[in-house]
C-alpha cells in the first residue's frame, strides 16, 4: 500500500547512492546505539551475576537470551520499516487474535493468564509484542492521514490501543496492559493531537480514577497503593520490598559496597533482587557513581533514539521511533522510580537489566526498528 | 491529493512532531533529573539512616544464655543439673504450608491439638521476625528420629539442642530444692530484662528461687549476620556469658533418704537441722511430686492432676503450720523455770482432769481416756516425759498468756526465722495482742489452758519446731536455719551471724534440767506405766531395740476435730475415726544428748499418736545421721573426753 510517491523516492534516489553508504549502514547497525546497548547489556550481567548470588547457570541463560535478542535486532533492522508500515494491519490483527487465544488457552501462573505455550515454539507472552504492534498500527494509520490528527481519527486510534490494552488488563496484566496504552498514546501525542483534548482527555482520566478504584481495581492493585503510601503500614507484608529496596539503594552511599559486596541482596532480604527489583542491588554495590553511569547509558540511548525520530524521513517512521524512544524511557522511570519509593510498586523490570528473556527480547526488536528506520534512508531527505 | 498539497503537509507535519518530540525530551530530561534528585537523597542525605538500617537488619546480637549454676549436697552429691534437650522448634516466616506440618507432626510425634493452639498464641507474641519459637520442649529419641526423617516435609522446623534443668533425685528433693519453670509475666515485669534475653526459665520455688541471682549467671551475646531467612551467615563476634554458681546445701541426700523412707505412706514432713550450724540436714515433705515435670512447661493435664490432688503434693508440710500438741511442753516448762512460776520441785496431784474456779468446763488429761487416774503426783520432770495435761493446765493458771508469749518468741514460735526459706510458715503465737488484732476479741483464761497443752490458736511449722529443738540441744544458742552451706563446690563455707539474740537463761542449769527430761521421754523406764516415758515402747520398741547413744525428745498429738461426747468411745477404738479427722502426729527431738548434734521435727499428719506414728520415724532420721555401718555412733560424734556431767540418765 506504498503511495505512488515514496514508491519513487526509494526507486530513484537510494539506487544511485549505493556506493556512499558505510559499512554499519549496509549491516543496518546504528554504532552509537549499538555501542550504548552492548554495555548496558554487559554492566547488567555483571549486576546480575551478584544478584543471582553469583550463579553462572542464570547468567550464562541470560546470555542466550541476550544472544537471540541481539539476533532479533539485527533480523528485524534488515526490513525496511515501510515493510512493517504495509503489513501492520495484519499483524496487529494476529497479535489481537493471540492475546484472545491467551485467555482461552493460556498457562495460568501465579493467578494470571499470560502465556502461550503452543507445541514446538518457545512459551512467550503475546501482551509483550503488542507493547510494539500498538505504537506500529497507530503510526501506520495516522502516517496515512492529514496532520495534526481529527478527532475521528484519534478516536479510532484509541479503539486500536483499547482493544489490546483491555485484553491484556483481563489476563489480568494491568501494568503491561498500561504501557502498551502509554506507547499507543504516545504516537497520538507526538502526531500533534490538540492540547486541548489532551486537557481534556487528562480531566476524564482524573475522575474515572475513582470510579477505577472503586469498581475495577482488585484488592491486591489497591494494597500496591496503600504500601505505596505507607510502606511502614506492613513491614513484613507487603511494604517489605520497598522498604528493603531502599535500605538497599541508601546503604549503598556514593561509591556502594563493591561488586559482590551488597549484603542485603546476598543474604536474601531483597526479594525479587534480580528481576524488577535489580536496580537496588545495583545501587548498593556500585553506589551513587553507578546509578549515574546507569542513567547515563540509558540516556545516550533514549537520547540516540529521539535523534533517529527526529531525523526520520516519513510520518511513520518519527511517529514510530518518537513512541518507542519514550516508552522505553517510560520503562527506566517506572522501574527505577517503583524501586526507589517514589512510584508504587508495578511489575515492570528494568529494560535490559533485570533477569527475563521476553522483556530483553522484545526490547531489542524494538531498538532493531529503530535501526531499520535509520539505515533504510533515501538519500535525498537527508538533511 | 495533489503532490503539492502533501509536500506543504510534510513539511507542517515535521514541525508539528519536531515540537512534540522537544515537548516529550524536555519532559523525559525533568524526569531524569527527578530520580537523580532521589538517588542523591536517598545515597547520600539518607546513607547514614539507611546503612545502620541495613547493619539492623543484618546483624543480630543473639543472647547466649548462661548455664545454671548446680545445686549439690554437703558430701557433693549432685541435686540439681543440667541435661541437653532437644526441643522443636519453628520459624513462621519459612514454615511454607504450616498447616501440612503440623498435621504431620500430629501423626509423627503425636502433637496434641492442645499444643498446636499453645503454639499460635506463642506465635502471635513473637516479636522479632525469624526467631524460633517452641513446639514441643524435651523431644525423645523415637520423635527426634521422626522429625529427622521427615525434616524434608517440614519447612521451617527445626530440632535445637539446649541444657535443661534435671532433678535426678525427682520427687524426695521437689520440696527443698524448689524448681524451675517458665517465666511468668509477673516474673517478667521484676526481672533485669537484659540479663535475662536468653533465658526461658526461672526458679519458682525453694532454692531455686531464693538463689535465682546466684544460679542464673551473666548473658552473653554473639555478634551474627544472618540472612533474611533467619540463617545465621557468620559469627562476626562473641562475648561468653558468665555461668551460673554452683551451691553447696547442707543437705545431706542420704538422710533426706532416710527420712523420707521413715515416714513411710504418711502424708507429713520431716525438718533435721545441723545443731552447729542451723543448716538444714533433711526437708521432707510427703506426698511429694516430680519436679522435672516443670522443665520445658508442665502439661496442663499433670498440673491440674497435682493440683487438685486431695493429698495437695504441693504443699510443702514441712514449712506448713499445725497445732504443735504436747511438743510445746519442755519448752513452756523451761518458761516456768526461768519465770520463777514453777520450781523444779513443785508438784500437783493429778485425777486426770482440771477445772477454773467458776468455771463448769472439764479439762482433761489424755490419760483420761485410757485409764481415769491420773498421773498422781507429778513435778515438771514427770510432767515432762509422761507428758502430764494436768500439770500444764494449772501451770497455766499462774503464767500469763503474754508471759507464755515472750519466753516462746525467743524459741523462733511466730515469726520465720530461717536465712533463705521465705516460702515457710510463720504459724501463731498468740497473745493478748495478736487476739485483738487478729480476731478482734480479748484473751480469755481458759484459752491459756489450751495454749499451754500446744492446743488452740497456737500454730508451728515443723521448721519451727525443729528450730526449737535445736535451741534447746544448743542451751539457747541461736542459728538460723538454712539451706545453703557455701557458694562454689570449693568455695568456703558462708560465715552467718544470727539475726536473733541467744537465749539467756537465769539459772543455765534448767537447759539440763528440761533437756534430761526430753531424754527421759525416751529413754525412762522404771517400770510401770506411770513411770516409762511416752515414746519409750514405741521407739524402742519396749526396749528390744536400745539406742546406741542419748536422745532427748517430746511427743506431740495435735487434736484435729474436737471430738464429741463419746469421744472416750472413739478414742478407744482409733481405728473407726475418719482419716482427715484423725489427730495430727508430731514429734521433737535431739542427740546424742551430751553432745547435740542433730535436731529433727516430725510431722505426721493424722497419725493418731505423737509417740508411736512420729517418734519412730524420729530415730530412723538420727539413726542414719548418727550411726556408722557397724551400728555404733560414729566417731565424730561420740561425745568430748571430758564428758559434761549431765544426765544421770535411766538406761533403758
Amino acid at each position: 500500500m506504498l503511495t505512488p510517491e515514496s514508491r519513487k523516492y526509494t526507486g530513484t534516489v537510494g539506487a544511485g547512492l549505493e556506493r556512499k553508504r558505510s559499512w554499519s549502514q549496509r549491516l543496518h547497525v546504528d554504532m552509537p546505539l549499538l555501542f550504548a546497548l552492548t554495555v548496558l547489556l554487559g554492566f547488567g550481567l555483571l549486576v546480575l551475576y551478584s544478584a543471582t548470588n553469583q550463579s553462572m547457570v542464570e547468567v550464562k541463560r541470560q546470555l542466550i537470551f541476550i544472544g537471540i535478542a541481539y539476533l532479533m535486532m539485527f533480523g528485524v533492522a534488515q526490513f525496511d520499516v515501510r515493510w512493517l508500515r504495509q503489513w501492520s494491519p495484519w499483524m496487529f490483527l494476529g497479535g489481537v487474535l493471540l492475546l484472545l487465544a491467551v485467555l482461552k488457552f493460556g498457562e495460568v501462573s501465579k493467578g494470571a493468564r499470560r502465556w502461550l505455550d503452543f507445541p514446538g515454539l518457545p512459551r512467550f507472552q503475546p501482551s509483550e509484542v503488542m507493547k510494539i504492534l500498538v505504537p506500529l498500527t497507530v503510526a501506520s494509520f495516522l502516517s496515512r492521514k492529514l496532520m495534526p490528527p481529527k478527532f475521528a481519527h484519534i478516536l479510532i486510534c484509541l479503539a486500536i490501543i483499547a482493544v489490546p490494552a483491555g485484553l491484556t488488563a483481563k489476563q489480568p496484566d494491568l501494568g503491561t496492559a498500561l504501557l502498551i496504552g502509554v506507547a499507543g498514546m504516545f504516537v497520538i501525542l507526538l502526531a500533534g493531537m490538540n492540547w486541548k483534548w489532551v486537557g481534556i482527555a487528562l480531566l476524564i482520566g482524573m475522575l474515572a480514577a475513582p470510579a477505577l478504584w472503586i469498581f475495577y481495581m482488585d484488592d491486591y492493585q489497591k494494597n500496591r497503593i496503600h504500601t505505596f503510601l505507607d510502606p511502614e503500614r506492613e513491614p513484613l507484608g507487603a511494604g517489605w520490598n520497598i522498604i528493603q529496596s531502599k535500605t538497599a539503594i541508601g546503604s549503598g552511599g556514593i561509591n556502594g559496597k563493591g561488586w559482590l559486596n551488597g549484603v542485603q541482596s546476598r543474604l536474601d532480604y531483597l526479594p525479587e533482587g534480580k528481576t524488577d527489583f535489580i536496580v537496588a542491588v545495583l545501587a548498593e554495590e556500585f553506589g551513587l557513581v553507578g546509578m549515574l553511569f546507569l542513567l547515563t547509558l540509558y540516556i545516550v540511548i533514549i537520547g540516540r533514539a529521539l535523534y533517529i525520530a527526529g531525523v526520520a524521513q516519513d510520518l511513520f517512521s518519527r511517529l514510530l521511533a518518537g513512541s518507542l524512544a519514550l516508552t522505553f524511557f517510560v520503562y527506566v522511570f517506572v522501574n527505577i522510580g517503583m524501586v526507589s519509593g517514589l512510584l508504587p510498586v508495578v511489575g515492570v523490570p528494568l529494560p535490559l537489566v533485570s533477569l527475563g528473556g521476553t522483556s530483553i527480547i522484545s526490547l531489542m526488536t524494538g531498538f532493531g526498528i529503530l535501526m531499520s528506520i535509520h539505515t533504510h534512508r533515501s538519500a535525498r531527505l537527508v538533511f | 491529493m495533489s503532490e503539492r498539497h502533501i509536500l506543504k503537509d510534510l513539511d507542517q507535519e515535521r514541525r508539528l512532531f519536531l515540537s512534540r518530540l522537544l515537548i516529550g525530551s524536555v519532559i523525559a530530561v525533568a524526569l531524569v533529573g527527578v530520580l537523580v534528585a532521589r538517588m542523591v537523597f536517598l545515597q547520600v542525605s539518607e546513607h547514614a539512616y539507611y546503612t545502620t538500617k541495613s547493619d539492623s537488619y543484618r546483624i543480630r546480637t543473639m543472647p547466649i544464655a548462661p548455664t545454671r549454676g548446680l545445686i549439690y549436697d554437703r558430701n557433693g552429691v549432685l541435686l540439681a543439673d543440667n541435661k541437653p534437650s532437644y526441643n522443636l522448634t519453628v520459624i513462621k516466616e519459612n514454615a511454607k504450608g504450616m498447616q501440612e506440618s503440623l498435621a504431620l507432626l500430629a501423626d509423627l510425634i503425636n502433637l496434641a491439638p492442645e499444643e498446636v493452639d499453645k503454639l499460635k498464641v506463642r506465635l502471635k507474641r513473637r516479636a522479632v521476625p525469624f526467631s524460633p519459637v517452641p513446639v514441643r520442649m524435651n523431644l525423645n529419641e523415637v520423635d527426634i528420629a521422626n522429625i529427622a526423617v521427615n525434616q524434608f516435609r517440614l519447612p521451617g522446623f527445626a530440632i535445637e539442642a539446649q541444657l535443661a534443668r534435671h532433678y535426678p533425685q525427682g520427687e524426695l528433693l521437689a520440696h527443698a530444692l524448689g524448681y524451675i519453670g517458665s517465666i511468668s509475666e509477673d516474673e517478667l515485669e521484676n526481672l533485669d530484662p537484659v540479663n535475662y534475653e536468653g533465658t526461658d526459665e526461672i526458679g519458682k520455688m525453694g532454692v531455686e528461687k531464693f538463689y535465682e541471682d546466684t544460679l542464673h549467671g551473666k548473658v552473653g551475646y554473639e555478634q551474627v549476620e544472618k540472612s533474611a531467612s533467619g540463617r545465621i551467615m557468620q559469627v562476626l563476634s562473641r562475648t561468653d556469658p558468665a555461668a551460673g554458681k554452683d551451691l553447696v546445701l547442707y543437705l545431706d541426700s542420704k538422710l533426706q533418704k532416710a527420712a523420707s523412707d521413715a515416714l513411710g505412706d504418711f502424708t507429713g514432713g520431716v525438718v533435721a537441722l545441723d545443731v552447729e550450724t542451723g543448716g538444714v540436714l533433711a526437708m521432707v515433705s510427703k506426698p511429694g511430686f516430680d519436679p522435672n515435670l516443670f522443665i520445658g512447661g508442665i502439661s496442663s493435664a499433670d498440673y491440674n492432676r497435682l493440683n487438685r490432688d486431695a493429698e495437695r503434693p504441693f504443699t510443702n508440710r514441712a514449712l506448713s503450720k499445725t497445732s504443735p500438741g504436747s511438743t510445746i511442753k519442755p519448752f513452756l516448762g523451761l518458761g516456768a523455770l526461768d519465770t520463777g512460776i514453777r520450781t523444779r520441785e513443785y508438784t500437783i496431784r493429778d485425777p486426770g482432769h482440771f477445772q477454773l474456779d467458776g468455771v463448769s468446763h472439764v479439762y482433761h488429761d489424755w490419760t483420761w481416756w485410757k485409764d481415769r487416774n491420773g498421773h498422781d503426783i507429778v513435778n515438771l520432770e514427770k510432767a515432762i516425759y509422761q507428758s502430764c495435761d494436768t500439770y500444764f493446765f494449772d501451770l497455766a493458771t499462774d503464767m500469763d498468756i503474754d508471759t507464755m508469749h515472750d519466753f516462746l518468741a525467743q524459741f523462733g514460735f511466730g515469726r520465720n526465722s530461717a536465712v533463705d526459706i521465705p516460702q515457710a510458715g510463720s504459724g501463731v503465737l498468740p497473745s493478748r495482742k495478736w487476739k485483738k488484732e487478729a480476731i478482734g476479741q480479748p484473751w480469755y483464761a481458759g484459752e491459756t489452758l489450751n495454749s499451754a497443752i500446744g492446743q488452740g490458736y497456737t500454730e508451728v511449722t515443723p521448721l519451727q519446731l525443729a528450730t526449737a529443738a535445736m535451741l534447746m540441744a544448743n542451751h539457747g544458742k541461736w542459728h538460723q536455719p538454712v539451706m545453703v552451706k557455701r557458694i562454689g563446690l570449693n568455695g568456703e563455707d558462708i560465715a552467718r551471724t544470727s539475726d536473733y539474740p541467744d537465749i539467756k537463761l537465769k539459772n543455765d542449769d534448767d537447759w539440763h534440767f528440761i533437756g534430761h527430761a526430753m531424754s527421759e521421754v525416751i529413754h525412762k523406764n522404771t517400770g510401770g506405766y506411770h513411770n516409762t516415758g511416752t515414746a519409750f515402747a514405741s521407739i524402742t520398741e519396749n526396749g528390744k531395740k536400745p539406742l546406741a547413744y542419748m536422745m532427748a525428745g517430746k511427743t506431740g498429738t495435735a487434736q484435729v476435730k474436737a471430738m464429741a461426747a463419746d469421744y472416750k468411745a472413739t478414742k478407744q477404738n482409733e481405728s473407726s475415726i475418719d482419716e482427715e479427722d484423725r489427730d495430727n502426729a508430731l514429734f521433737i527431738a535431739f542427740a546424742p544428748v551430751e553432745n547435740p548434734k542433730i535436731a529433727v521435727a516430725v510431722f505426721a499428719e493424722h497419725g493418731l499418736h505423737g509417740a508411736s506414728a512420729a517418734g519412730p520415724v524420729a530415730r530412723a532420721v538420727l539413726d542414719a545421721y548418727l550411726l556408722g555401718e557397724d551400728g555404733q555412733l560414729k566417731p565424730e560424734y561420740r561425745p568430748p573426753a571430758v564428758a559434761t556431767p549431765v544426765l544421770t540418765a535411766s538406761a533403758p
